[in-house]
């Protein structure tokens, strides 16, 4: 669901046409008729953004027919806790779940926490308005959230019976999502809803498994992170999580964008999901115990030992304990910087420099005026790509020199082009879908002043470190104090010399350490990024190794190397029972050896190595040592699956279906909107359609998603500008359903434009029973959808179709509602030059657009807009 | 036609009295003078029902072989803005969405082949039932008996010692019979070049041991490439396979020796009917019927002969 996987990854998809070949049964859920629905054994169109009310729907009937895997359900997630009395739910509060407040539009998650632990503890660590500032939900990528008191004995009713336990709250809340509600909502007719429930249950228990692919198409959502929990609570109904041929696989958007997140590029975390500290922060201590607990199970309970590492990598010999390893050497966040927000800051004047490196926002981020605006008011902008991008071009060719808002003359910003090296250029890793490194070596040089990304900034850091040489402000020190010196053959940094230090050293003896388990919180190792502590063992590069499938078996260990410890499957300790037995032969994959005393099997145990299945830890264990022999979620604080999160996201403890941010009609199922929590930047120059309850959304009648195709590469950079690749798409179009076609007079090839409040973008018809025009509620709602990816320069050029969203963000992870929106399209070619603004400035009439819509985020709430800067 | 299994490329006694210019011909290579010791014959085997329509197939092909765009123009035909094999196409990914297969039955049926209605135009809801989208990498044949090679009048198409048909640009000088001599549309003389071109099988990565780049590129294996004994037991299986999966439009085209062009080095598994695919029914090489051409011509010009003689005799 939310994948165009035979589109977007073909050649991962390559396993899923095998397995097909082996009789499994694809099935296909996706507003739009793809290649990837052409060879599913079902494909069922849903309309946009209602993702969640059809997942709602699967759990609705897996909780009333009761086809789950009930002895994995009982054993292994939290469906027996109970919870707080306090807790109230969106059935209790019509579409809100208890500790809303409506001055910052969060969450107070302290009601949503089990009965037993200290909600106190546990919640501070996203307590409402502060969490949703800094994206603190983001925070978990490599594990859950601290839960205090999730190492003691939790209150459970291993029975499912008692009203405040998981398990009758989960049903409870989804007991609305019928087969005729989703009908209503997404306009899948309940036969087809049905066939899907059917095949989806029939892959569970002991024999088999489902796997759960999806892709942006769920987490560019308002509600994104909760489409991807809702589809976890089916996988962990269904006992199909830590197990062959379960799982839920996200297809990130490019080859090494896994490694992104591990090792990241984002404003608020550090390498393996460390949080970004803030200036609550006053030393290391207060940082580590708001990451862990003290009464927790799991590993997160080490968390010291990984900071204290990553501050070694860092600074080396000057971080020693008496300066607390230089904690204070690290920056503080104090709200939002997430890129939309730094977009914001630059149109307002607050940011001055800006570094491009393989990001082309001009093209690819929602709200492409926005971009473009916010660039042109830099002092310096410094673009790193394969080739003159839009992103580097936009004062002399964007839309807004055509409509006369950037005058190439009188643009303030110097850009600085520097030509990059590519993939085949550099050697280093990509980290892919599956948490696995693979080295690549180099196979050509890079051509003329093209160099590598770590050449650049092993460069850019000596230099600066140069200058700054001798400097007594305070402030320079972060940088002076840096241990900087990566092996260098001349004058190109080894990409395996800075490998050896993201897997760590063991500094006493100079050895590189063989796991994370071999860090320690006293300064005596370093590691660049713990959870890859490994990559490194036996002093060989265990990403480079590549022994062929074929002289292995099924799981391929020998090829590449996996975080954490080369598992292949997270949580693997899930595909044994609770003895320790495999379910079944035909899914085995580890499993416990009474005689030798170890968990042993096809993958590497995720699993103490010794602890055997029926182990009782003592009273008052924390950490590791309090997981149970049948705890296999080893990173969570309780040990365990989590149907319902009592914390750890800011938008409610369980998915709800919301209608996205611009929606053509009202939520069926409650009064509240849509998400509740959701992130607005109301302002002038960020307009909402309207969406009900507001009136005159009949302006914005349908429904548009954008998506990508196989032939092209995202904003286009290394698609558009060759030109074997840009023949196969020459022009940007847009597929209308031929009901739609009907409607607007609009003929195959002809010309029609897409117009939002934001943007008209113009687009050559594609007619086609591919799309579908759906009966929601009561009437029939089309839908478009356009590829994304042209824009101003290359061999093909075009509008750009993300240029038609706003900017509004799910609440847990920042990312853009860029997968639905509401718009127009008429017949013919957009008007152009200054005539475009007064065209949009008139639909913004027509539609009564104000800074103020779309912003009353509680939907009987007050509005939430920003102040004029 | 298409329904035909192959049926083994042992020549039976009538075959061996055949002209060589169509049936069966068990050593290609060999009729066309290489040494006994040649390479088995290769080709290809595009089991269309597992293409994905990525193209990898098309830019895999274009990069290794230096072939050029051929422009930058939507067509509106699906996903398809190739269009059509030609000089500057080796490969061509054919896009189909259908309203309503074809039923298996024979006999006068709805092929479900593309309308001349502009689409949209009579579809909607209702026909929608049974739409599917089938996508299909076209390549050259390389014929049993290759039309174009038969006609080529300078020597510059020539047969390799891997029974493919290949043009020799340095010999090839643009006359052009190739293009009509092919039954399928496959050669086109380039642009503004002249020279006929075509897929070579890449020559010259089978002259290394390298498979085609096609093949290689091609992520589901939609593409196969080997020998072709092989390559047509293997098919073989497949389209039983996928019959008793209950894909009953299944079919082999091209693989049968008995065709008229003797059965092709690239062969297919089809969905549907060939027409719907782009392909021709029953393709015939032009010079199939040269020998009774001959023979008639022969017969023609012994009755002017006669006639002549007649007519000289009886002015007498």
């Amino acid at each position: 669901m939310g994948s165009n996987m035979a589109e977007a990854h073909p050649v991962g998809f390559q396993w899923v046409m095998e397995a097909k070949e082996r009789g499994a049964k694809v099935l296909h859920v996706d507003p739009r008729f793809t290649r990837t629905s052409a060879h599913a054994d079902l494909h069922v169109p849903l309309r946009a953004g209602s993702d969640i009310a059809f997942l709602g729907g699967v759990i609705n009937h897996v909780l009333t027919e009761e086809p789950d895997f009930r002895e994995y359900l009982v054993a292994y997630t939290n469906a027996s806790f109970l919870l707080s009395e306090d807790y109230r739910d969106t059935e209790d509060l019509d579409g809100l779940f208890s500790g809303y407040d409506d001055a910052t539009a969060s969450y107070d998650p302290a009601s949503w926490q089990y009965e037993t632990v200290d909600r106190e503890g546990s919640a501070e660590q996203h307590a409402g308005a502060s969490a949703k500032e800094t994206s603190t939900p983001h925070q978990h990528g490599s594990g859950g959230p601290k839960v205090e008191g999730g190492s003691d004995r939790i209150a459970a009713d291993p029975t499912l019976r008692h009203p405040r336990c998981v398990y009758q709250v989960l049903k409870r809340h989804f007991s609305r999502y019928t087969p005729e509600v989703v009908a209503r909502v997404c306009g899948v007719s309940e036969e087809l809803f049905r066939a899907v429930c059917d095949l989806w249950t029939a892959n569970s228990g002991r024999e088999r498994t489902g796997a759960l692919v999806y892709s942006v198409g769920w987490t560019q959502h308002s509600t994104g992170a909760q489409c991807i929990r809702a589809g976890a609570i089916i996988q962990l109904l269904l006992g199909n999580i830590g197990r062959p041929g379960g799982g839920v696989f996200a297809l990130r958007g490019h080859a090494g964008i896994q490694g992104s997140t591990d090792i990241p590029t984002l404003f608020n975390l550090l390498p393996g999901y460390l949080p970004m500290p803030t200036p609550e922060h006053t030393d290391l201590e207060s940082y580590v115990d708001s990451i862990r607990a003290d009464r927790q199970k799991g590993f997160w309970r080490n968390a010291d030992a990984y900071a204290v590492s990553l501050l070694k990598e860092y600074w080396g010999d000057n971080a020693t304990a008496e300066n607390d390893y230089c904690f204070d050497h690290l920056p503080r966040i104090t709200g939002d910087h997430g890129t939309y927000r730094t977009v914001m800051d630059m149109v307002d004047g607050k940011v001055f420099g800006y570094f491009l490196l393989g990001q082309n926002p001009a093209v690819g981020s929602a709200h492409g005026r926005l971009q473009r605006l916010g660039m042109a008011n830099l002092d310096w902008l410094v673009v790193r790509d394969l080739t003159m991008i839009e992103s580097a071009s936009f004062w002399k060719d964007s839309p807004e020199v055509e409509t006369g808002e950037i005058a190439p003359e009188r643009c303030r910003t110097e850009v600085f082009f520097f030509p990059a090296a590519s993939h085949v250029e550099k050697e280093g890793t990509f980290t892919q879908t599956q948490r696995m490194l693979q080295w690549r070596e180099k196979a050509v040089e890079p051509r003329g002043d093209q160099r590598s990304e770590l050449w650049f900034f092993y460069h850019l850091g000596r230099l600066l470190r140069e200058r700054l040489a001798g400097s007594t402000d305070e402030r320079d020190r972060p940088l002076l104090d840096l241990w900087w010196d990566y092996e260098v053959v001349g004058d190109e940094p080894q990409a395996d010399d800075v490998l050896r230090r993201i897997n760590g050293v063991d500094l006493t003896t100079g050895r590189l350490v063989d796991g994370y388990t071999g860090l320690r919180a006293d300064g005596t190792t370093a590691a660049g990024c713990w959870i890859y502590s490994g990559v490194y063992a036996d002093g060989v590069n265990q990403a480079a190794r590549r022994k062929p499938g074929q002289e292995q078996d099924l799981y391929a260990t020998e090829w590449g190397w996996a975080w954490p410890m080369n598992r292949r499957v997270l949580y693997n300790r899930a595909s044994a029972d609770l003895e320790g037995r495999p379910w079944s032969e035909r899914k085995a994959l580890v499993w416990w050896d009474a005689e030798r005393g170890e968990w042993t099997g096809h993958d590497v145990p995720d699993f103490e190595r010794t602890k055997p299945p029926g182990h009782v830890p003592p009273p008052g264990a924390v950490g590791p040592d309090a997981l149970r022999g049948d705890d296999p979620f080893i990173m969570q604080a309780d040990g365990k699956g989590w149907l319902f999160a009592p914390s750890g996201l800011s938008d409610g403890p369980l998915p709800t279906h919301y209608e996205p941010h611009e929606s053509p009609v009202r939520n069926a199922l409650y009064l509240q909107q849509g998400n509740p929590a959701r992130k607005v930047y109301g302002r002038p120059d960020n307009p909402s359609n309207p969406a009900p309850p507001e009136a005159r959304g009949e302006v914005f009648p349908y429904v548009l998603t954008t998506a990508r195709l196989t032939e092209h590469h995202t904003a286009g950079g290394m698609s558009r500008t060759l030109s074997h690749l840009a023949e196969l798409q020459p022009e940007l179009f847009v597929e209308v359903s031929p009901e739609l076609a009907r409607e607007r007079g609009l003929e195959h090839l002809g010309w029609a434009h897409v117009i939002t409040s934001r943007a008209a973008v113009e687009a050559r018809v594609v007619v086609t029973d591919r799309m579908r025009s759906l009966p929601v509620h009561d009437r029939l709602v089309h839908q478009v959808w356009l590829p994304y990816h042209w824009g101003a320069t290359g061999l093909v050029t075009g509008d750009s179709p993300n240029d038609l969203f706003g900017v509004v963000v799910d609440p847990n992870v920042f990312i853009q509602e860029s997968k639905v929106a509401t718009c127009d399209v008429r017949r013919g070619r957009r008007p152009r030059g200054p005539s475009l603004l007064r065209y949009l400035e008139d639909y913004r009439r027509r539609a009564g657009i104000t800074a103020e819509t779309g912003t009353h985020v509680r939907t009987t709430g007050p509005a939430h807009t920003e102040e004029d800067p | 036609m298409t329904e035909n299994l192959p049926t083994g490329n042992l020549p039976t006694g009538k075959q061996l009295f055949r002209n060589r210019l169509s049936g069966p011909l068990p050593d290609v290579a060999g009729e066309a003078g290489h040494e006994a010791d040649h390479p088995p014959r290769v080709g290809f085997f595009t089991d269309t029902s597992v293409c994905i329509g990525c193209k990898a197939c098309e830019v895999a092909c274009k990069e290794w072989n230096h072939v050029p765009d051929a422009g930058f123009d939507l067509l509106g035909m699906s996903f398809d803005n190739t269009g059509h094999l030609g000089a500057d196409a080796w490969r061509h990914v054919a896009f189909i969405e259908q309203q309503r297969p074809a039923a298996p039955v024979r006999g006068a049926q709805d092929l479900g082949m593309p309308s001349f209605d502009r689409p949209g135009t009579r579809t909607g809801p209702e026909a929608r039932t049974d739409f599917r989208w089938l996508m299909a990498s076209d390549v050259c044949k390389h014929c049993t008996h290759a039309g174009c090679l038969d006609v080529c009048p300078t020597g510059a198409l020539f047969r390799t010692e891997f029974g493919t048909v290949v043009v020799q640009q340095d010999i090839c000088n643009g006359c052009g019979y190739c293009v009509s001599g092919c039954p399928y549309g496959v050669i086109q003389r380039r642009e503004g070049d002249g020279r006929a071109q075509k897929c070579t099988l890449c020559y010259d990565r089978l002259r290394v041991g390298e498979e085609p780049a096609c093949a290689k590129a091609c992520p589901t294996d939609s593409i196969q490439f080997g020998e072709l004994d092989e390559l047509r037991a293997r098919a073989a299986e497949r389209v039983e396979r996928l019959r008793e999966r209950g894909e009953a439009g299944a079919r082999l085209y091209g693989a049968d020796p008995e065709d008229g062009v003797g059965g092709n080095g690239a062969f297919f598994l089809l969905l549907d009917e060939p027409e719907v695919y782009g392909l021709p029914p029953d393709p015939v090489v032009p010079t199939r019927d040269l020998p009774a051409m001959w023979k008639r011509a022969g017969l023609a010009a012994v009755a002017f002969a006669a006639a002549a003689v007649v007519a000289f005799a009886g002015g007498r």
